[in-house]
């Protein structure tokens, strides 16, 4: 069981984070005609909105209060709703998703309370849009608290509660954040060659995928309906993906009675055989030749792979949830995990990480860990220091700027796990460095590569 | 608070800026900002606005006291450049938690940061910045630095332009104020020269300022301080010894430029690098001053030796893209358009300017732009995102040239743009710079991707066989024949 290590620091170095209002966002860009909303000062919006397009190289929705001095001061209600108006007006959408800040909720505003007025006094004028209310103060949690807020809260708002009939094909699917574009693809794929019909929320493989569309739309194109959302409760199953899925998963059980089944991850050989079998008895189809294909093609590459992992010391930096599957990924493979840094302490997932310790921090707390690894795992922020310490980055999660198409990588299921394999295996041999007779000199630093040699961790 | 807005008043009273001088006391008074429309307002805050302006000194250490977002969600993202010291890119900020705020305990951690930054990094001065949280708890970060600045004898200084004071551009005249107040003239240069120069408004973005610095070299000008692009925080320190100085970006700098004026008489002007007449006006206006000052004169004849020549290689490199470019429509979408001297060479070698946001110009840009555009029909404020695509997606334009911002809507709209804001990937300043930038908008705009993106797919092309599906038997032998077809033109 990993030791969970709390900072300690007052100045934090190179954040790791990014802001929970900006993991709220991104879960309402993954709804059909959204448009999310920051209950706060204009720069939250547009730091978020930079940041966005730097990762998504798309034009993203996204919008603000705009609250000024006097709105601090006096309220802001009133910012709200002229906010909330314009955008119904201007753009049209099916879901205004307004997610809170740090200066909204130090002010203590009751924002909930705000929202329910705005719907009472402009019921015609609101018709056929949706809002949903994200409590997600920046001083809280990062980007997978504030997508699990925004999804617990779709649900909660949009949802039809009750028991319903429930139509035996349909499964609900929850996917965590740390899921791209092309996961989700290749997940709703998965499914669909069983015969059942998945409903994915959110679902940025229909919003973020990068399409170029006829005309211009001003909110998102694509992504979960509104419509689908609703009626979430006549599916036969719920599958949520990630630890920080539990809450809307808890949420829909405990609305509509659709039970859940949680993979905390599904990269890698085992979880995605639990994940294959799962499909195969709720469809009871047989599993499809493509899958045992695709599996077969797995152990070979777990064959091929283990070469260039046995032994290999790794630093990640991620969110709780990626953390986890990429750690486990690593350890599974044979690698050591050096270094784990993540944002909160929070999450349960934590102590199942396969490392001595977890520190919760930031990117210059992963760059003195990191001294010695192999190879440093974080978002393209870890660019410094990997150039710092000559250490190859892998880029991975939120955000990628620096690199094309992170959105189009897969990295779970058998396929996903495959390629994630090759993509490690050939960051290894192209920083390869070739043996020199100072290296490998027996009389030189004797203690010291004996000390490299270390034990494998306990319990693996 | 109260020294805060008296900041502000003070930073919309602003003699040099002609625009601000053309408005009525009152209008005056209500700043140049806009208030902002919720649910449609764009744009950053006064604290970007002064991290913008500050955070490119490169030997700095930026303390963001605030909660995640302000710093976590914005940090490294900009093209400034530094030659040497790389600590204006780490990041730092006291992250805030909910615990933090109430227990009341950001004032103490903020000191604890500064402390800890003190030890592992030792720079020569730290930045505190203030932000709308810690603006609204009423930690009173000035007090905080200077007691910081007692306790650990380096300087701390306080930048306080919240976000929610206001736009971008307020916070950049905020953070022109804490560098009067808390920087300039604090330290004494030992080797004053007549040559000495400060450039204020540079941010020496994709080292563009490195185009530039050449030249000056070339006539003996030292830089004394560029500010911000590529700056020590001793070099800005030590400003106050320049002779002249050179002002780049008019709307952020302008209150700095004119208070170093009137307190130590260091003359400036308003000048651009940017297109080939205004480098050459700028190096012009530069060695006047500096001659005014006390310099040697006969530095002006050696500067229109400089001049003539570059601008000779500068045209005959021009002129090479001439016919590759003629009767090109460029459409220009920026806050203001920065240099005319750009517009005038892009026109001079066949280039058509079809429409330009006057956004954020002034009465006299406005004239000048219906000089140069011949009738005004081509001017916007601003452009509907809606409308922008339209027009791009009818092709009225040959190539977008903009910030960011409406990156994707060109795109989106299959219409060749090239990034001329922050971001931008490439020099264009200086004569070489202005070269650089006709060969990137002839790349963008001869790009084989332009004619291959705009084809619709084949099976689209012929709407009336996809409405008539399912196929009757000749109609499948016709489909068949233009597969066919097809098939051997490729070959």
């Amino acid at each position: 069981m990993a030791r969970i290590l709390l900072q300690s620091k007052s100045a934090a170095v190179n954040p790791l984070k990014s802001s929970q209002p900006l993991g709220a966002a991104f879960a309402f860009l993954g709804v059909d005609g959204a448009m999310p909303l920051f209950h706060g000062s204009q720069g939250c919006t547009s730091f978020a909105l930079v940041l966005f397009v730097r990762h998504f190289k798309e034009a993203i929705p996204l919008q603000t209060t705009a609250m000024d001095e006097v709105a601090t001061i006096l309220g802001a209600a009133d910012h709200l709703e002229e906010a909330i108006l314009n955008l119904k007006n201007r753009t049209k959408p099916k879901l205004i998703g307004v997610c809170t800040t740090a200066l909204v909720e130090t002010r203590g505003e009751d924002c909930a309370g705000d929202i329910a007025n705005v719907k009472l006094k402009h019921t015609q004028e609101l018709a056929g849009t949706e809002v949903v209310l994200a409590n997600t103060p920046d001083f809280d949690g990062a980007i997978e608290e504030g997508w699990a807020r925004a999804v617990t809260a779709m649900i909660e708002g949009i949802t039809r509660s009750g028991e319903r009939a429930r139509h035996p094909k349909k499964i609900a699917i929850l996917p965590g954040c740390n899921l791209t574009v092309a996961d989700v693809e290749h997940m709703r794929d998965m499914v669909e060659s069983f015969g059942l019909k998945p409903v994915i929320l959110p679902d940025i493989s229909g919003s973020l995928d990068g399409t170029v569309p006829d005309r211009w739309v001003a909110t998102t194109y694509g992504g979960t309906s509104v419509e689908d959302i609703r009626e979430l409760g006549t599916a036969m199953q719920c599958i949520a993906i990630g630890e920080h899925m539990r809450r809307p998963a808890k949420a829909l059980l405990g609305l509509t009675g659709v039970p859940y089944v949680l993979f905390q991850s599904l990269t890698g050989l085992q979880d995605t055989d639990r994940f294959v079998s799962l499909l195969s008895s709720i469809s009871g189809a047989a599993v499809p030749a493509r899958v045992r294909r695709r599996r077969a093609q797995l152990q070979d590459a777990m064959l091929d792979g283990h070469f260039h992992f046995g032994g290999k010391k790794i630093a990640i930096a991620a969110e709780p949830d990626q953390l986890f599957q990429l750690a486990t990924f690593f350890a599974g493979l044979g690698s050591e995990i050096a270094a784990a840094v993540t944002t909160t302490d929070r999450s349960k997932i934590l102590e199942k990480v396969p490392a001595v310790s977890v520190q919760i921090g930031d990117l210059g707390d992963l760059e003195s860990l990191a001294v010695g690894a192999d190879l440093l795992v974080t978002h393209s922020h870890g660019r410094q220091a990997s150039e710092r310490l000559r250490i190859p980055l892998m880029r991975i999660g939120f955000p990628v700027f620096d690199r094309l198409g992170s959105q189009h990588k897969l990295a779970i299921l058998y396929q996903g796990t495959r390629d994630l394999i090759f993509e490690v295996a050939n960051i290894f041999q192209a920083n390869q460095h070739a043996p020199t007779p100072e290296a490998l000199d027996p009389l030189r630093n004797r203690e010291i590569s004996h000390e490299r040699c270390s034990p494998p961790l306990a319990g693996q | 608070m109260s020294s805060l807005s008296a900041k502000i008043k003070d930073a919309f009273d602003e003699p040099a800026c002609d625009k601000n001088r053309g408005k009525d006391a009152k209008a005056r008074k209500e700043g140049c900002s806009k208030s902002l429309t919720p649910g449609a307002a764009a744009g950053g805050c006064a604290f970007d606005g002064a991290k913008i302006v500050l955070q490119p000194i490169t030997d700095v250490a930026h303390l963001v006291h605030a909660p995640l977002a302000c710093e976590g969600n914005s940090w490294d993202n900009r093209g400034a450049v530094s030659s040497g010291p790389t600590l204006w890119r780490t990041s730092f900020t006291t992250d805030l938690t909910e615990l933090d705020l109430v227990m009341g305990q950001g004032e103490r951690k903020l000191f604890k940061a500064i402390r800890e930054i003190k030890h592992t990094y030792a720079p020569p001065a730290i930045f505190v910045y203030s932000t709308c949280v810690t603006a609204l708890i009423g930690d009173d970060i000035e007090a905080v630095c200077k007691r910081a600045t007692e306790k650990f004898g380096l300087a701390v200084v306080p930048i306080n332009a919240p976000g929610l004071a206001g736009s971008k551009n307020l916070g950049n005249k905020l953070a022109a104020e804490a560098l009067l107040d808390h920087v300039i003239g604090t330290v004494e240069p030992d080797d004053p020269g007549p040559y000495d120069i400060n450039i204020l408004g540079e941010f020496n973005l994709s080292g563009e300022f490195w185009l530039v610095k050449p030249l000056l070299d070339r006539l003996g000008i030292r830089v004394r301080a560029c500010i911000p692009g590529d700056a020590r925080y001793r070099d800005i320190a030590s400003a106050h010894r320049a002779r002249a100085a050179m002002m780049v970006c008019s709307t952020a700098l302008i209150s700095l430029a004119r208070k170093m004026e009137e307190r130590w008489d260091i003359p400036f002007f308003e000048g651009s690098f940017y297109g080939i007449s205004d480098t050459s006006q700028a190096l012009r206006n530069l060695v006047r001053l500096l001659v005014r000052k006390g310099a040697d004169p006969e530095i002006l004849e050696r500067t229109e030796t400089l001049i003539a020549q570059q601008e000779a290689i500068a045209w005959k490199k021009l002129e090479s893209y001439r016919q590759r470019l003629q009767g090109k429509r460029v459409l220009l979408n920026t806050g203001g358009v920065k240099s005319w001297s750009v517009v005038h060479a892009l026109m001079e070698i066949g280039i058509e300017i079809v429409g330009t946001s006057v956004k954020k110009s002034t009465v006299q840009d406005k004239e000048r732009i219906k000089q140069v555009l011949k009738h005004d029909k081509h001017m916007f404020e601003s452009m509907a995102a809606r409308e922008l695509y339209a027009m791009l997606s009818e092709h009225r334009a040959d190539i977008m040239l903009s910030g960011g911002r409406t990156q994707f809507i060109a795109l989106k709209a299959k219409t060749p743009w090239l990034d001329i804001n922050q971001e931008r990937q490439h020099p264009y300043a200086g004569y070489d710079g202005m070269v650089e930038l006709v060969r990137q908008i002839d790349l963008a705009i001869h790009n084989p991707i332009w004619s291959q993106v705009r084809q619709p797919a084949p099976w689209d092309c012929q709407p009336d066989l996809i409405g008539e599906l399912p196929c009757t038997r000749n109609e499948t032998a016709y489909l068949f024949d233009e597969f066919a077809c097809a098939t051997a033109h490729e070959c």
